[in-house]
């Protein structure tokens, strides 16, 4: 009882009537003062808006003028405040970790709905709060070196921007893709819209820049296996898969390929359309050149002979022993720039898709576009030579539907503009597109809608029901139907039209949850990675020293990942000059005079931070690896190990509080 | 008296996700009972089963513990510690006469704002119906009136 209770300053925030509106203020700040007097407050003050300015000079003057030895500040959550008023105690004199932050807006004011009842849950939170602070300690940040190099998972059209941003700026990028070559979805494309610029003429010399870098080490046929380690200081295992081409003999001339008599189905580049070779680059401008043997199709693999590639090879770079190589690299920073999946058209069984041959997806139908695809950029029906003379295009396919997933995918209306546009220039056919709501909000896309309105493309406002061989009378023979009510007019349609095209929506990759977990990143309810704070924090994860850029945090078109990739990277070259990064000091220690030798702790912690000493019989914890999870702190029977941050007395104190007067 | 029953509930979240789904809720404006007062940890494994043990103590009549999905943890995977030490407090409540119901792990994402409302509306309702939590009288065997002995035998 006669210990000396440390100075405390109480401020609770209107936030405009964000809190006020629910939370009477003045009725908290008076309760601190009466009733918290005996633990330590001796001003409690409220103010409109305590994260301005003056809010905080209120906090500093007290600090001063008062001698405040800890600051409770009633307001929004740490999460967006908490640096703000640590700063502020700090330009006071004030340790910063001697100010926290309780949440009466996030936690009362938005969440309740009766006054009465908001304002007192809102006493309590501060007493906790004002119970624990008074057990906080003086900490000082820790400081760790970052390691000036990044690896770069994924080599899209995000991955490559971020890759080439950093490395043009002095610093080394392993950049990571698991296919043969890096260009991800953007390279299967031929034009791009709203411009309609080849695709292959805007992304090639990007790839080949990042190819040729020397300070980007492409490892492609390559998948992260395993990451340790923290901001700063990641350690990476890249698995860097057998391509039976010895690439320091390779030449890339592509004899080997020709010379290859097997051909299989090539279901990723060509989207399931066309074939390749089952030693291959995926298409011609694939950085980097060297080709990849498919060894499951291999037929010297699966019988022993063969062989012609190496026969044909002029520079003898056919290895058929090569095996997987596993690389361990060291890295300051991560970004994952893993994209997207295609939605699998199969699943919406009534538009026929796998079962009605003349209904193609969209990415198939980029592949027919493209001039180097598999016909040549002629459009035509399944059979290659059919050109079609109606062509209905299905927007929303797998988006924004209960039964698949509710978001927008956000690139599909724009997608089928685009079609629609390249179906007219090259068939001449009469095109119908099938919307729900046209969503064309970005620079110059709505331009683009009204130039493919004025090529004569009719627009049918509804969501399709079926499309289905089924005809009703001769008018309809041979076609494809596509029942639709036309919500524009009221009616419900049959469209008789030669040829469907799904605009299917974009998924998280299938395994983004591994990889995720991987990298220590978690995914949406709807499987895209979360961003630190969706407006203000797009780019960084809520790992520190984990970022993502592009399609693997929810659909975009090429400007907004390229533009994300740039983002990333330029929040990495902050971390890399700033050469250390500071960290929350909240770390386990152990009394030694305390610590029985019991080794229960020895194997919780998930970082090997917690060694024993044998000589000693006591336990300590290297506090460069300890996280701060505080599982052993929880664990120790002894209480010989304590949490700076959130210490057993801490918590107690706060539980206290929290249930005065209960 | 007891139709007015209030059931006052501590809540320990996750720095990483629990907490941040309270935020998302929040943010988004979600309503949930005002029965639930928070305090923020680290991680789930920062959970100190005396915590549970003190805010039932000191007059809570349920605790809500909440962490990352299995497998997101922050830290690997303390939650299983968690979890463990969850199921071992609800056997050390229930030797201790008290109803394990009372304590409740819930797994919540940063996304997951609307799951932590449902979950804090249900865990409420589900004191509410066990009552204010008295704390049976044990003698000086350590067997409370009902003579249930004070941890179970378990093999
Ligand atoms: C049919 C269609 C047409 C489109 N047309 C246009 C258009 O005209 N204009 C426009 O602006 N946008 C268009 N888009 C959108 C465009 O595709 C995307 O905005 C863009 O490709 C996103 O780039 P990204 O780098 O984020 O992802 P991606 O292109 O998906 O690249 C991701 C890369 O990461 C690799 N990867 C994935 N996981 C791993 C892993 N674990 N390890 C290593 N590597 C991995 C992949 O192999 C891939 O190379 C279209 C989309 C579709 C579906
Ligand atoms: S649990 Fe506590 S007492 Fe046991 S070894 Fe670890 S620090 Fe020492
Ligand atoms: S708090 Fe303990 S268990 Fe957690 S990281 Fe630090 S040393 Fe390891
Ligand atoms: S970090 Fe959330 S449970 Fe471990």
């Amino acid at each position: 009882m006669s210990e000396k209770k440390p100075k405390i300053g109480v401020y609770v925030c209107h936030c405009g009537s964000n809190i006020a509106g629910m939370v009477d203020v003045e009725a908290v700040r008076d309760w601190a003062q009466a009733a918290l007097g005996q633990d330590g407050v001796v001003v409690s003050r409220d103010y409109k808006f305590m994260c301005s300015s003056l809010g905080q000079e209120l906090i500093e003057k007290d600090i001063q003028e008062l001698g405040l030895e800890r600051v409770v500040v009633a307001a929004c959550s740490p999460h967006l405040h908490e640096k703000t008023f640590r700063t502020a105690s700090e330009r006071a004199g004030l340790n910063p970790y001697l100010t926290e932050l309780v949440s009466i807006r996030e936690q009362v004011s938005w969440v309740h709905t009766d006054k009465q009842v908001a304002t007192e849950k809102s006493k309590a939170l501060v007493s906790g709060a004002v119970h624990r602070v008074a057990y906080n300690t003086e900490l000082q940040p820790l400081k760790v070196p970052i390691n000036p190099n990044t690896l770069v998972v994924g080599g899209g059209i995000a991955g490559i921007q971020a890759a080439l941003e950093i490395a043009n700026a002095g610093f080394h990028v392993y950049l990571v893709e698991r296919e043969p070559s890096i260009g991800g979805h953007m390279a299967q494309f031929d034009k791009t819209f709203p411009t309609l610029d080849c695709s292959a003429c805007i992304l090639t010399p990007r790839m080949v820049e990042a190819g040729t870098h020397p300070n980007i080490t492409l490892l492609t046929w390559s998948e992260v296996i395993s990451v340790s380690g923290y901001v700063g200081n990641f350690n990476v295992t890249i698995k860097k898969k057998a391509r039976y081409v010895n690439e320091e003999l390779c030449t890339g001339c592509g004899i080997c390929v020709e010379k290859c008599p097997q051909k299989v189905i090539d279901d990723v580049y060509e989207a399931g359309l066309g074939y390749r070779k089952v030693i291959y680059t995926p298409f011609a401008q694939a950085v980097p050149k060297y080709p990849v043997l498919d060894r499951p199709n291999c037929t010297f693999f699966k019988n022993g002979k063969c062989k012609a590639c190496e026969k044909f090879c002029p520079t003898n770079a056919i290895d058929f022993t090569q095996e997987d190589q596993y690389l361990n690299v060291e890295v300051g920073n991560i970004i994952l720039a893993t994209g997207y999946d295609l939605f699998d058209a199969r699943r919406v069984t009534n538009y026929g898709y796998g079962r009605l041959p003349n209904v193609f997806t969209s990415l198939e139908f980029e592949r027919m576009s493209n001039a180097a695809g598999p016909t040549g950029g002629e459009i035509t029906l399944r059979d290659g030579k059919t050109k079609p003379e109606t062509v209905g295009i299905i927007h929303c396919v797998g988006s924004r539907d209960k039964n698949f997933n509710n978001y927008c995918s956000s690139i599909c209306c724009m997608q089928s503009l685009k079609f629609a546009h390249l179906v007219k220039e090259r068939t001449g056919a009469t095109v119908y597109e099938f919307y729900i709501d046209m969503r064309t909000p970005m620079k110059a896309y709505d331009e683009f809608y009204q130039r493919v309105l004025e090529e004569g493309t009719l627009f049918v406002r509804g969501k399709v029901a079926e499309v289905t061989n089924a005809t009703h009378g001769p008018h309809e023979k041979g076609k494809l139907i596509i029942q639709v009510e036309d919500t524009l007019v009221g009616k419900q349609r049959r469209i008789p039209v030669d040829m469907v095209i799904l605009s299917v929506g974009m998924e998280p990759r299938h395994d983004a949850k591994q990889v995720g977990q991987m990298f220590g990143i978690s995914c949406s309810s709807d499987g895209w990675y979360i961003e630190r704070h969706p407006k203000l924090d797009p780019v960084t994860t809520m790992t520190e020293g984990i970022l993502i850029a592009g399609c693997a945090s929810g659909p975009k078109d090429i400007p907004a990942s390229v533009a994300q990739g740039a983002a990333a990277a330029a929040r990495v070259l902050d971390k890399i000059l700033q050469k250390e990064v500071e960290l929350e000091p909240i770390r386990a220690t152990v009394d030694e005079s305390k610590c029985s030798g019991c080794r229960i702790c020895n194997n919780l912690c998930p970082f090997n931070a917690i060694s024993f000493l044998d000589d000693v019989g006591v336990t300590r914890i290297n506090p460069a690896l300890c996280q701060g999870c505080g599982t052993c702190v929880a664990a120790c029977p002894a209480g010989a190990i304590s949490g700076t941050g959130f210490s057993n007395e801490q918590i107690f104190a706060q539980i206290e509080g929290l249930l005065m007067g209960v | 008296m007891t139709d007015s029953f209030e059931p006052v509930i501590v809540g320990f979240t996750c720095n990483w996700c629990s907490y941040r789904a309270a935020d998302a809720a929040g943010t988004a404006r979600m309503k949930y009972a005002p029965n639930v007062r928070l305090i923020r940890l680290m991680c789930s494994g920062r959970l100190d089963p005396t915590f549970v043990m003190k805010a039932l103590a000191s007059g809570a009549d349920g605790v809500l513990i909440t962490g990352c999905h299995p497998g997101d943890c922050h830290y690997i995977d303390q939650n299983y510690k968690a979890l463990r030490r969850f199921l071992l407090l609800r056997r050390t409540l229930k030797g201790l006469g008290v109803e394990p119901e009372r304590i409740k792990l819930v797994w919540a994402s940063a996304a997951e704002g609307l799951k932590l409302t449902n979950e804090i509306n249900a865990f409420v309702e589900e004191i509410r119906a066990l009552g204010p939590l008295h704390w049976p009288k044990w003698d000086s065997n350590g067997h409370t009136a009902e003579k249930q002995p004070i941890l179970e035998v378990t093999a």
